[in-house]
């Protein structure tokens, strides 16, 4: 659906060149809801604005569904525009128009009759749970409804794809996920492909198949959600993942406990099907150790779970080898944080 | 008390100010906007970039508001004359008025569109918007408040610009004020004509304030 190659952004800034993306490689299939996750300044904005040609790219080929978007006259690029929408950090409503009038900008746009154009809007404010709010204006709204107006102000011309730029990294958790799941919904409902830029590790973990990680410019690594937590190739990655697994709080926590614990403390990751056996259990069983669990932690991504678990294991030298072997042989990975 | 006070005359020369004034205003807000739109969208970063064009409007702009009111209408007398075939009564007032005025609101159209955000601008554009659609859909609606306050600005300005006109004959509560206030020692004259013009003035900004607290919905 999306095709990048060797795409290059540089931007001239009184004299001097930065290079804001840099050779990216990106294929995204139809259908499918996929990540860019970086730090800020690592030139995600920038790359999503490439896709729709808010930005030109200084070098590469960008193709979207039957679209070469370099080749395209201006006319055209603004009827593809039309088939590849986008929803912004700050919504970027007009606050002179009311949810209703926003719904249908980009109807007007397309020269939409307004009979046609108001049916449309009714269809659009019920899939995103705004009915009866249609009169209001956007300073009326909350954060979360204000996004929903976007939402469907971005769907109204039926597009194939949809850009999400850091659409929910202005919203409280509650409110973030509400907006997730409707984006997921959406793509579930209307087979629609989604392109989705964040900081945030959890909104990765949380909707999309798969993902990419972008630092200084350059996709530094991509593939699939779960491959990608279990396998993190980079630090910038590992360290994304451990957003979502070693929560600053508990680290500390578990730094603290570390100091009274007796046992050996171990580091357990699970993936997928294994994270939901009893693995622990089996453990004391069949190694006769005492187990001791300190935190834990569990992930949903869309093609499974993926949990770690601190725990503290007591037992001699030989019980403790012989345990993470077996946790070895049921798919478990291991570490020993400290020995007893 | 008020015995030099001919009513008749004061109410023909409220009309003529009202006249002006109106009149003025409603080709100020066109061409003033028209200006503005040129200043914003030909500046740095915007649609329509170009140094040159941004160079010789803004120069225009500033030179029409540097000139003092009074003189403005005497460098364009001959103007007046060659379009109008006079230079006496309110109609050879206008052009003064409405040159004079338009490059001051031209700048206060220009703050107002740098107001609106550009986020919006953005979104319009990443929905397949045009050049037409941008000016007419976003950045005048969403200007709008400023605009219409801009407008009352100007206008209370252009009143007391009717007044000046009234010198070179323009007619008007100025020349009114002037001439038979003034020249003939009727003070009480002169009072009456103030009073009117601070009515109009009160009035005009209190439909500016209503007007611009309606239509700001942010």
């Amino acid at each position: 659906m999306i095709h990048l190659s060797n795409v290059s952004k540089t931007f001239q800034l009184k004299g001097q060149s930065l290079d804001a993306v840099k050779d990216v490689d990106l294929h995204i299939e139809k259908g499918e809801i996929f990540g860019v996750v970086g730090y800020s300044g690592a030139g995600k904005s920038t790359l999503v604005r490439l896709l729709n040609l808010l930005e030109k790219p200084t070098n590469g080929t960008v193709k979207i569904a039957d679209y070469e978007m370099l080749k395209l006259s201006n006319r055209e690029l603004k009827r593809a525009r039309q088939e590849i929408s986008m929803i912004f950090q700050h919504f970027n409503l007009l606050w002179s128009r009311t949810v209703r009038e926003n719904i249908a900008f980009p109807l007007e746009i397309a020269g939409v009759s307004k009979a046609e154009r108001y049916e449309k809007v009714a269809e659009l404010a019920k899939l995103v749970g705004l009915e009866g709010r249609e009169d209001s204006y956007p300073s009326q709204l909350s954060g979360g409804q204000k996004q929903r107006v976007g939402i469907a102000r971005a769907l109204a011309n039926e597009p194939k794809v949809l850009l999400c730029d850091e659409a929910t990294s202005a919203l409280d958790p509650k409110t973030t996920n509400a907006i997730l799941d409707l984006l997921h919904d959406i793509n579930q409902r209307l087979g629609l492909t989604i392109v989705l830029i964040t900081h945030e590790m959890n909104v990765i973990q949380k909707i999309c198949s798969r993902v990419a990680v972008m630092e200084d410019g350059s996709v530094v690594e991509q593939g699939n959600v779960l491959e990608v937590f279990r396998h993190p190739q980079e630090e910038i990655t590992k360290s994304f993942v451990k957003q979502l697994t070693d929560p600053e709080d508990s680290n500390q926590a578990i730094e603290e406990q570390l100091e009274q614990e007796k046992g050996t403390v171990v580091r357990l990751t699970f993936f997928g099907d294994d994270a939901e056996k009893p693995v622990v259990s089996e453990l004391i069983r069949a190694c006769n150790v005492t187990v001791n669990i300190l935190q834990g932690n569990i992930a949903n991504t869309q093609d499974g779970s993926y949990g770690s678990l601190f725990v503290s294991i007591e037992g001699d030298a030989a019980q403790l080898n012989e345990a993470i072997e077996f946790l070895q042989d049921h798919q478990v990975e291991a570490e020993v944080i400290s020995r007893a | 008390m008020l015995e030099n006070v001919d009513w008749d005359n004061m109410l023909g020369a409220t009309w003529e100010t009202l006249y002006m004034s109106g009149v003025a205003i409603f080709f100020t807000f066109f061409f003033g906007i028209a200006l503005g739109l040129i200043l914003f969208l030909s500046s740095k970063g915007q649609l329509w970039e170009n140094k040159v064009v941004n160079s010789i409007t803004s120069a225009f702009v500033n030179i029409f508001r540097s000139v003092p009111f009074i003189i403005l209408i005497i460098l364009l007398i001959p103007f007046t004359t060659a379009i109008l075939g006079t230079m006496l009564g309110p109609n050879a007032a206008l052009p003064a008025l409405i040159i004079g005025s338009s490059p001051f609101y031209a700048r206060l159209v220009e703050i107002g569109l740098r107001e609106v955000d550009k986020g919006v601008v953005e979104a319009a554009r990443s929905m397949g918007a045009n050049q037409g659609h941008i000016i007419f859909k976003v950045l005048l609606p969403e200007s709008m408040p400023a605009l219409v306050s801009g407008i009352t600005v100007t206008g209370i300005l252009l009143v007391s610009f009717t007044a000046m006109a009234g010198v070179i004959g323009a007619g008007g509560l100025g020349d009114l004020a002037f001439r038979d206030g003034f020249q003939r020692n009727s003070p009480d004259v002169t009072l009456v004509a103030t009073v009117i013009t601070l009515v109009i003035v009160f009035i005009l900004q209190g439909i500016g304030d209503v007007l611009t607290r309606n239509i700001d919905k942010r």
